[in-house]
């Protein structure tokens, strides 16, 4: 019994990285203002290209690091490079956010699954990313297991948390980032561009769904597929409501919804007998009743948020 | 002053023009042709009718918008501001109406917003400190107390408008534009800002945006006044009376009626008892509020904006919850009613924004004329809509109302405030109410319609109807109304008649001060 | 501003969006090294050659039809449901249950019941994030989204339990289906496979045509889509409403999965809803939202989504060129009608043309 917990625990923390960073990008773009519904398509895109690049390096077979490095570098690129045409939709032209970021994961869905069949084919696996054990810590009994024995890439993304709380609250980018998601007329009267601030942080925000895509495909499944994503992008738009914009609070939603989709790892390993679809769909079932939990009374919400910035026009 | 060399900025400003300012938007030529000029040490009074393109002046002053034609000149020398931070850089500052804060941080992290790259700083490190040490030297300067830690939501507005000055200051402003500053304050504030921009003039010259002509008397040298966009007169202003001001502002003499009834009181018809209710943050808006209004009266409610004013006109509505007391209207409880119910039961509304409370936008007038009756005998048959007495009616109001549009069916979004504003009373007026709540009537309204909407609710009153009046404008109030309930923090501090009402008392009241 | 200028200024703008849209696909394509005027011939034009793939075709444009009116109910309304996909899993569920616990009521009372059982069934799956929305302010986008997940799990789950084929069970291939439905649920056929649902759909158009723009009803529905506050400020209940035009949406996204197995498949199998849902939501908007366009919108995507079928044989492109090609059209379209309604922007243009025509003359 213990040991199943720990294994359930130990698969939290590196199952976790792909929610987490996506939601913290998802954050920076909401605390600008900006709801991309994109994320899942972007996390799509970001899957495929870092598992294409290590997949073409090694003909499916042993890499070296460096291609998976490169994996998750055209992976950030890539999803910056959303990013930015999510900023031309939605802050250039003004589209309207939600119905626009639909397009947007349509289109990096589709783009993703095209790409995939022509580049890859089916069903291909690559190495992926080995798990390191921090020094001493490792062998503590069962918190080693927990909280030290994970890939590089996942340590990393638990370090950005308090980065990006430093970013959002101790720097002057990030007090823009937030000025202009909350009072944007305030903002550009004090003369800060409010497009290319919101531009910015849709470039960040792109980058991190991207990445969280590559981890999916090179560290967690070590391949791509149609239904690699399954509407974890989404689920990192709804975990930033849940986490009031806040860095920490994300993380703990990110680690609650992952335990949720490890529960079905547990059911199947203990042995009950529950049906697979049920515990499969436990995660969506908790968003929704998560978001009719939070989402009235939002008073920490980003009062801008999903609406365009003009100037010109008084309200 | 030992840190103030990392914000100094330029010069002295010892000249400002503008000159053959236009600027257009669709269907508006926002300003045609103006030209400007302020020297040093002197106050420029920019006044005019609302609508009449101050603002609009200003914003290009800023760098906001960008002329059409024009140019700007500082000290002789032509400047091309691109966006407010060259306008910074040249020492300009604005205070806007609504005032530009972000209201979920803190005053210092506010400033530290403007002051952006002229902080001193680590690359990325936000030092808050050096901004608090700014925030102290200008406040003990110019005598502006703020708290530099407190949120902009936790503030009053008089609070928020010193938090704005400092601001400006912090940035380097030798030269400080004020877009209404007044609007939002009592008489007594009015007073104690006007002394402060005296003191200020030392060392600045400013230019303020108005169309109180006390306080253009009062404080500026010189005045300008803008109509459609055009300088109709300039001069200075020990020169002309208030009066001659007055009658060139408007360009042609309106006398706003006034209510000259005497005190045949019907039965009380709205009865508020004390009445608590919560605003949207959670905190008492209401605080055991009493009120009671007869048929044929007007009721003034006087107050600073953001004391209950809003959630007193939405909870009579049923728009909001009660959480305690009861509100009888002809003598039937309506507490915790939805708005149907009370729109049946004989409730008019003039809401407070009119241009997405009081109409749907995209909606053509005539669809806006009928919003709350659609579902009435009058328009339609069972389920069926019936266009034909639509369009009859929506023909009829029209003219009745003088509302000037291209057609009944044109969206009613893009009509001006006024004529959105004939729309919504036209609606209400239509219904045949037997109360009306009319929050902010004339607000950001051009005299021709302010002259309108007030003739009307004085003919509404001699028809005997009841008339809850909310307002900011102390001479609307005063016009109109038959007494005047003062509210302050969410309760009436006091209800006078009209004979006894004077400004200055009402001041006192609306700032808290008990009698 | 004249009128020649406003018209010639819509349709430029129309077409450089639809240049723009083309461009962004053949992009795609060529990376993957289509021959990109092949690939549009067999899916654009290919379909329409033979009255089979047309017939085809419309087969496609009957669910797209009536989940694309289900869905610019509520867009009107003010809500965006973009769960059409599930309800039209519920709908399918409900159908089927239906179909198989009374397999010998006779057809004129069976078919008509599991129609409505298929509205019934996505209907309250559109209801649960119209309520939702309504009185707790979940995001219809998220809440819409999970309930497709949580649908699409569910109709696996009765596929293979409750549901499954009794002779399944007995030989076990592991196919996850219902037993061939009885013929008292059938839709009759036209000619082919094309089934008397477009009949259904296009009735269905004018109804909601006139619901929309002839009843109290849709005028409410309307009004709180254009200005939620005004309307509540005007004692129309917009929650009431929201909920309302949520569970139509969804009852529109079951009935095209009734039709779509009364009609085409009969008897539940997986892969039925074929991403229609999210279909329906470009066809709604390059309908205009408006009843009269869908039709046409719904026979175009049909031919896209049949086309592209074709396309893996015919040039080796992946099928899945539908969807991004629905998600090109969906950006293009929201970033055209902005475009299109900044009146600042189109003054700019118009002062520009007007100096000129004065350079010039």
């Amino acid at each position: 019994m213990l040991a199943v917990i720990t294994n359930m625990l130990s698969m939290c923390i590196p199952f976790s990285v792909a929610l987490l960073l996506a939601s913290l990008g998802e954050m920076f773009n909401q605390r600008a203002g900006v709801f991309n519904l994109g994320c899942e398509g972007v996390m799509a895109m970001g899957a495929f290209v870092g598992m294409l690049i290590p997949f073409l390096a090694g003909h499916g077979g042993a890499v070296s690091e460096w291609y998976n490095l490169l994996g998750f570098a055209a992976a950030a690129v890539l999803g910056a490079v959303f990013g930015l045409i999510f900023g031309v939709i939605t802050v250039t032209f003004r589209a309207p956010q939600g119905i626009a970021g639909i397009g947007l994961q349509m289109f990096g869905v589709g783009t993703a699954g095209t790409l995939f069949r022509h580049f890859v084919g089916g069903t291909q696996s690559i190495p992926g990313i080995p798990d390191v054990d921090i020094p001493l810590l490792a062998k503590i009994p069962v918190i080693g297991d927990i909280f030290f024995s994970h890939n590089v890439v996942a340590y990393l993304a638990y370090i950005f948390v308090p980065v990006a709380w430093y970013i959002l609250f101790k720097t002057y980018w990030g007090l823009k980032v937030r000025a202009v998601g909350t009072n944007p007329r305030a903002a550009d009267s004090m003369g800060i561009n409010v497009s290319r601030t919101r531009y910015e942080a849709l470039v960040v925000g792109g980058a991190l769904a991207g990445l969280a895509g590559a981890y999916l495909s090179i560290a967690q499944a070590k391949m791509f597929s149609d239904t690699l994503i399954s509407g974890r992008g989404f689920i990192a738009v709804a975990l930033v409501y849940f986490g009031h914009w806040h860095p920490l609070q994300i993380m703990g939603g990110a680690l609650l919804f992952t335990l949720a989709q490890t529960f079905q790892t547990i059911v199947q390993s203990m042995g009950i007998s529950f049906p697979y679809e049920l515990a499969v769909m436990l995660p969506y079932v908790l968003v929704i009743v998560v978001l009719s939990f939070t989402s009235r009374n939002q008073t920490t919400s980003p009062t801008a948020l999903g609406k365009p910035f003009n100037r010109e026009i008084r309200t | 002053m030992p840190c103030s060399d990392s914000f100094s900025i330029m010069d002295k400003i010892r000249s400002l023009r503008m000159e053959h300012i236009t600027k257009r938007f669709p269907g508006v030529l926002a300003s045609d042709d103006i030209s400007i000029d302020v020297g040093e040490g002197e106050v420029l009074a920019l006044v005019g009718e609302n609508g009449a393109g101050k603002t609009t002046l200003m914003n290009i002053l800023m760098g906001l918008y960008q002329p059409d034609e024009g140019r700007i000149l500082i000290n002789g020398e032509p400047v091309r501001f691109r966006g407010p931070e060259d306008a910074f850089r040249a020492g300009l500052g604005m205070v806007h109406q609504t005032y530009m804060l972000v209201p979920n941080m803190t005053v210092t992290e506010n400033i530290a917003l403007g002051l952006g790259r002229n902080l001193p700083k680590r690359p990325g490190h936000l030092d808050l400190k050096a901004v608090r040490k700014r925030i102290e030297e200008i406040s003990q300067r110019y005598g502006l107390a703020v708290n530099p830690d407190a949120y902009i939501w936790q503030l009053s507005v008089g609070e928020q408008q010193k938090v704005e000055l400092v601001k400006t200051l912090c940035l380097g402003a030798k030269f400080l534009i004020l877009d209404e500053p007044t609007s939002a304050l009592t008489p007594q504030e009015v007073d104690e800002l006007i002394a402060l921009l005296h003191r200020m003039t030392d060392e600045l010259s400013i230019i303020f945006i108005s169309h109180k002509l006390q306080e253009v008397k009062a404080l500026s040298n010189k005045v300008t006044i803008l109509r459609h966009g055009k300088v109709v007169f300039s001069g200075n202003t020990d020169d002309y009376s208030s009066q001659e001001i007055a009658a060139r502002m408007t360009g042609h003499e309106i006398v706003l009626p006034k209510n000259k009834g005497t005190g045949q009181k019907g039965d009380v018809v709205l009865s508020l008892s004390d009445v608590t209710v919560m605003s949207d943050r959670k905190i008492p808006a209401l605080n055991s509020l009493t009120l009671d209004v007869r048929a044929g009266e007007i009721v003034g409610l006087a107050g600073v904006s953001g004391n209950g004013q809003r959630e007193l006109a939405e909870v009579i509505n049923g728009l909001r919850k009660v959480e305690s007391g009861s509100i009888r209207f002809f003598g039937n409880e309506i507490a915790n009613k939805t708005p149907r119910e009370i729109i049946d039961s004989g409730m008019g509304y003039i809401p407070e924004e009119r241009n997405t409370e009081g109409i749907v936008p995209p909606f053509s007038i005539k669809e806006n004329f009928v919003l709350k009756d659609i579902s009435s005998p009058s328009f339609s048959s069972w389920v069926l809509v019936d266009g034909k007495k639509i369009d009859s009616t929506a023909e009829k109001l029209v003219k009745r109302f003088d509302v000037r549009c291209p057609g009944i069916d044109t969206a009613s979004g893009s009509l001006s405030g006024g004529n959105i504003q004939k729309v919504i009373l036209a609606r209400e007026i239509e219904r045949k109410p037997k109360f009306l709540v009319a929050v902010y009537p004339t607000r950001g309204l051009d005299m021709g319609a302010v002259e309108f909407i007030h003739s009307e609710l004085l003919k509404l009153r001699e028809s005997g109807i009841g008339i809850l009046l909310i307002s900011e404008e102390l001479d609307e109030i005063l016009d109109l109304s038959d007494r005047i309930a003062v509210i302050y923090k969410g309760s009436v501090q006091r209800v006078l008649d009209r004979s006894e009402a004077t400004p200055d008392r009402l001041g006192i009241l609306m700032a808290g001060v008990q009698e | 501003m004249t009128k020649g200028f406003r018209i010639a200024f819509r349709c430029t703008i129309i077409v450089i969006a639809a240049i723009a849209a083309v461009l962004i696909a053949s992009v795609i394509l060529w990376l993957i090294g289509a021959d990109v005027s092949d690939t549009f011939f067999t899916i654009v034009i290919e379909p329409l050659s033979r009255m089979l793939h047309i017939s085809e075709v419309l087969i496609r444009a009957i669910p797209l039809c009536i989940i694309a009116l289900g869905i610019s109910v509520a867009y009107r309304s003010g809500i965006i449901n973009i769960g059409a996909e599930g309800q039209m899993a519920m709908g399918l569920l409900a159908f089927t249950g239906v179909a198989l616990a009374f397999p010998d009521v006779p057809r004129p009372l069976l078919l008509p019941l599991a129609l409505i059982a298929s509205m019934i069934g996505g209907g309250i799956w559109g209801f649960i994030p119209g309520i939702l929305k309504a009185k707790l302010n979940v995001s219809e986008l998220l809440s819409t989204v999970m309930l497709n997940y949580i649908a699409a799990q569910f109709y696996s789950l009765c596929l293979r339990t409750i549901y499954l084929d009794p002779a399944e069970q007995v030989y076990g291939t592991g196919t996850p289906q219902s037993m061939k439905l009885t013929e008292n649920v059938w839709l009759g056929r036209l000619t082919g496979r094309l089934h008397y649902g477009i009949i259904i759909a296009l009735v269905l158009a004018v109804l909601i045509y006139l619901l929309m723009w002839k009843t109290t009803m849709g005028f409410k529905m309307r009004a709180s889509g254009s200005g939620a506050r005004a309307a509540r400020y005007g004692g129309i209940s917009v929650g009431f409403w929201l909920a309302a035009s949520m569970a139509i949406s969804g009852a529109f996204a079951g009935l095209a999965g009734g039709v779509e197995l009364a009609g085409v498949h009969r008897r539940a199998i997986e892969g039925i809803t074929n991403n229609y849902g999210f279909s329906g939501v470009v066809v709604a908007l390059f309908g205009g939202l408006h009843p009269f366009g869908i039709i046409p919108a719904s026979f175009l995507f049909g031919l896209l989504i049949y086309g592209s079928t074709l396309a893996p044989s015919k040039v080796g492109v992946p099928a899945n060129i539908v969807q991004v090609m629905q998600g090109i059209i969906i950006i293009v379209i929201v970033t055209a009608q902005m475009v299109l309604s900044n009146t600042y922007f189109q003054d700019r243009v118009w002062r520009k043309y007007q100096a000129l025509r004065k350079k010039e003359g």
